[in-house]
Formats: C-alpha cells, sequence, structure tokens
C-alpha cells in the first residue's frame, strides 16, 4: 500500500546538489531576515537599529552568532542534560526539515536533466509541514522542560498549550485551499494559482493562516512562549551561547519557513500577476522576494503590537479563528461542490 | 486637591473595543490596522538618535563640566592664590588645596602665597560649581568639559598641571539662540 507518493525526476546527483543548494540558500535568508527585523523594527521606533558592524551593520548578525557560539556553554545543576542538549536540535532539524518541501519554481531543464525547483514534489505537502510543526513543538517543550527552571517550564506549558491551539486553526484555513486546487501536493497548489492566487478567493482563510502564523513560530504579538517581561526568556531562559544561538535560529527560521508557505499557498509562488512569463530562472527570485514581503508583515507588528495576555490568546484562538477557520472550509467545500 | 473618587466631567473615558460579538471583532480589527498604520508612517519620520561619538550635542554656556584653572593671559601668572575657600565650599570634599609662599626667584602666582597643591577628584566631585562661586579671582571656573571616564579611580584625581592645561577636544559649545 503506497501511502504517499514522492514525485521526483531527477538523477541522484542531481538530487543531493538541490538539497545542498536549497539548504545553503534557506540558511542564508535568515541572517537577512534578523537583520531586516532588527533594521525595519528600529526604523519604526525612530532609531537607526544596528549600524556599527560592517556597512550599515550588515555583519551584525555574523558578530551576533560568532559571539554567541564562543559563549561557555553551561546548564542549571536540575537540568536533563541530554534532553537539555537534544532540544535546540529538534527546533532546528524541525524547521530545515520543512524547507524541503517548499517549491521554488516550476520543472527546469538544467544540465540536460528535468529538475524541479524543490527539494521534494511531496503529494502531502501540508500534512508533512504539520507533522513536522508537530514535532518542533517538542523542541520547544522539552527544552524548557528539561532545564528545570521555573520560567523555562512556564513558558513551555504556554507553548504546548498556544502551539497545539493555534495549529488547529492554521489547519482548517489550508482545508479551503485545498479543496480548491484539489491536491495536496504544494506544487500542484501552485500550479493551480497561474489564473489566480488565492489570496482573493481563500482571503479569509489567508487571514486565519497569518495571524495563526505568528502563534506557531511564537513571533510576537504571540511570543508568550518568550515573553521576556513576565518569563525572563521562556523556554530558553537557561540557554546560552551555541544552544541559544541554535534556538534563535531555529525561531527565525520558522518564520521564514512560514512565510515560504503563506507564498506558495496564498500568494501563488512562483507565478507573477498580470499575466507576465518570466523566464523559468528568475523563478525562484520571485519565490524569495514575496518572502521577503512576508517577513517584513512579521516584523511590522512586532513592532505594532503589544503582546497578548495569556486568556486573550486562547480566546482569540477558540473563539474567533477556529469557528471562522471552520466557517471557511465549510463554505469554500459548498461552494466548489456547487460550481463542480 | 480635587475630590476622589473624581467627577464625571473630570474622569476621560476611553472605552475599549466590547468583548465578543461581531462590533467587538469589527473594531478590534480597525484598532489593528490603524496601529499597523502608526508604525508605518513612524518609519518615514526623521530619526531621533545622536550617534554619540561622532556627533555630539552642544552643551550650554552655563554647562557645569570639568573645572578648570585659569592663568593671566598677559603675565601667565597663576590667577590661585591658595586660599582654600573653594576646598572650604566643597560639599562633597574632593579638592585639596595646599598653600606655598611665593618668592622673587620662583613666582607662580599674582598673589603673596600660590598653590603648591591643588588636586580635585572628579570621582567625588558633584559638579556643583560652588568652588566657582567661592574664589575670590575666579581663578577656578565649570569648563564644558564631560567626557571623563577613566579605567582607575586614582586616575580621576585632575593635579594642577591638568586643570591648568587646555583640554585635548573641545565639547561642542551652544551658541546664542540655538
Amino acid at each position: 500500500m503506497i501511502l504517499a507518493n514522492v514525485l521526483y525526476y531527477e538523477p541522484w546527483w542531481m538530487q543531493i546538489a538541490k538539497a545542498v543548494v536549497i539548504f545553503a540558500v534557506g540558511l542564508q535568508i535568515v541572517p537577512v531576515a534578523l537583520m531586516a527585523d532588527r533594521k525595519v523594527m528600529g526604523r519604526m521606533q525612530n532609531r537607526y537599529g544596528p549600524n556599527r558592524v560592517g556597512p550599515f551593520g550588515a555583519l551584525t548578525p555574523i558578530a551576533d552568532i560568532g559571539k554567541l557560539l564562543f559563549k561557555q556553554q553551561f546548564r542549571p545543576r536540575t537540568s536533563i542534560g541530554w534532553l537539555f542538549a537534544i532540544a535546540p536540535l529538534i527546533s532546528i532539524i524541525t524547521a530545515v526539515a520543512a524547507l524541503a518541501i517548499v517549491p521554488f519554481g516550476d520543472v527546469q531543464d538544467i544540465f540536460g536533466t528535468k529538475t524541479g525547483l524543490y527539494g521534494v514534489d511531496a503529494s502531502i505537502g501540508p500534512l508533512y509541514l504539520f507533522a513536522f510543526g508537530a514535532v518542533a513543538f517538542y523542541g520547544i517543550m522539552l527544552g524548557g522542560w528539561s532545564s528545570g527552571s521555573k520560567y523555562s517550564f512556564l513558558g513551555a506549558m504556554r507553548a504546548a498549550a498556544q502551539l497545539i491551539s493555534y495549529e488547529v486553526s492554521q489547519g482548517l484555513a489550508l482545508v479551503g485551499v485545498v479543496m480548491t486546487a484539489q491536491s495536496l501536493s504544494l506544487v500542484d497548489i501552485v500550479k493551480a494559482q497561474a489564473g489566480m492566487w488565492y489570496i482573493v478567493p481563500q482571503f479569509v482563510g489567508f487571514i486565519i493562516f497569518l495571524v495563526a502564523s505568528f502563534a506557531e513560530t511564537n513571533r510576537p504579538p504571540f511570543d508568550l512562549v518568550e515573553a521576556d517581561g513576565e518569563l525572563v526568556g521562556g523556554y530558553n531562559t537557561e540557554y546560552g551561547g551555541g544552544r541559544f544561538a541554535t534556538y534563535y535560529f531555529a525561531e527565525y527560521l520558522n518564520m521564514i519557513v512560514a512565510s515560504f508557505i503563506m507564498v506558495t499557498v496564498f500568494l501563488g509562488g512562483w507565478w507573477l500577476p498580470f499575466g507576465i512569463h518570466p523566464p523559468g530562472w528568475v523563478e525562484p527570485i520571485v519565490v524569495i522576494g514575496k518572502t521577503m514581503v512576508f517577513i517584513f508583515i512579521f516584523v511590522w507588528a512586532r513592532a505594532s503590537f503589544p503582546r497578548l495576555r495569556y486568556d486573550q490568546l486562547m480566546s482569540l484562538g477558540w473563539k474567533v479563528l477556529l469557528p471562522l477557520a471552520t466557517l471557511n472550509a465549510l463554505v469554500t467545500a459548498i461552494i466548489v461542490v456547487v460550481t463542480d | 486637591m480635587s475630590p476622589w473618587p473624581p467627577s464625571a466631567e473630570e474622569l476621560h473615558v476611553v472605552d475599549g473595543p466590547d468583548p465578543g460579538g461581531a462590533g467587538g471583532f469589527y473594531r478590534a480589527f480597525g484598532e489593528t490596522l490603524r496601529g499597523l498604520k502608526t508604525t508605518l508612517r513612524q518609519s518615514v519620520a526623521p530619526i531621533e538618535t545622536v550617534a554619540y561619538p561622532e556627533e555630539k550635542i552642544p552643551v550650554y554656556p552655563r554647562f557645569r563640566g570639568r573645572h578648570r584653572l585659569h592663568k593671566f593671559e598677559d603675565t601667565g601668572l597663576e590667577k590661585c592664590v591658595g586660599c582654600s575657600l573653594c576646598a572650604a565650599a566643597c560639599p562633597s570634599d574632593c579638592i585639596r588645596v595646599v598653600a606655598a609662599e611665593n618668592t622673587p626667584e620662583n613666582r607662580v602666582s599674582a598673589g603673596e602665597r600660590y598653590a603648591a597643591v591643588y588636586e580635585i577628584n572628579l570621582s567625588r566631585c558633584i559638579f556643583c560649581g560652588y568652588c566657582e562661586v567661592a574664589c575670590p579671582f575666579d581663578a577656578i571656573t565649570m569648563g564644558n568639559d564631560y567626557e571623563m571616564s577613566d579605567y582607575n579611580r586614582h586616575d580621576l584625581i585632575f593635579t594642577k598641571e591638568m586643570l591648568l592645561a587646555e583640554p585635548f577636544e573641545r565639547t561642542p559649545l551652544r551658541g546664542e539662540g540655538e
């Protein structure tokens, strides 16, 4: 019995090359996002943002990570050693794994081989994403719990509640798109958006997915998991040095992956508006450009909104987003059936 | 004193969005967009940052910075006569003066005596300016220099030679009407 088809056209060496390129390019966006975060937020608060290291402070992320990597590793006496060590790894592995199914472009001719500009075209795209999203939550929860500190523990508990409640709405918001595209493959979803991007017919779904993405990636205003005001740093209170850098990296990578998914599912992936059909090599640039727009939105919201209270977070998730997402899925289902 | 609780006219009530309901949801959504608009507008507003070590905010002429001792411009003699009135006026007791007699061979100040030792412990000085007020000869004044951090406490004890010397880097001075 075949549970899921993974479609690929390439010989093995092209697969390895693709994996390396996607990994390298995906991780290169992290420092850009980090820098954009601090620069844009600085500008919105009428200040420069970091501008000391390198031209316009462009080398600040490298200096940041370099500083963290050279710091001493330590852990509290009450912590559980091996869990404490692997929790950040779980976080970053799941974030990187999600990059594999992001479609950067259609099938192209590279060195005489037909190559899809994506890691794999999994026929269960969104399920793959939510599977890894669920594992990513273990990274945060185990990290917070195994630290043996009450602040970390509170952060972990909040992470558990928050990620589970918002994953429901996030999944339901995607159901409308999946029903419209009649496919679970992200590549097919993008191809189905050739005429019209799904942000137009699925606008409600888009808004729900956007809000839920903020919560899923622990970005402000839903960063209750970290809540530096009340929980010091939440799940990463006890982390320092390279392990903290890993968490930090994973947080930004999660933000980028969420942006990629929103671009793929709602903003038409590699399609340009007004029927412009660029040559194939432009497609990844289009995808990354649209992703930058979403990264800007993430930063924009961070600069604008105060952190939600815990009960507000819960009531928004369960009393607003979930009914809306359900209604959106129902209405979409009815329309799809009627117009079919 | 106004009475407590304040009357209805004094109270400025700000209505938050009603919890729940379609109206509250619509209103919360509108406020969200308003917040986003505010930050976007601020992102094109002028930057308030003064990049400090490179650009300095000019100080006012009466700014009380690090002290300076003065000499007569024509004769080159020190104005300070070692009377210790500044040390007496100093509330934090950071000025130490040891006076010595002027002799015809060694004439340092214009008066009968001069300050052989004149030290100000700037780590204790509170920059009140009482020494300046107490001085009968305007020998000590508060300068404009405020960059005095150092690595050792004993480096902050300024001797007479240091106080008489011109400051290395002049602090920008605010002009008339600036």
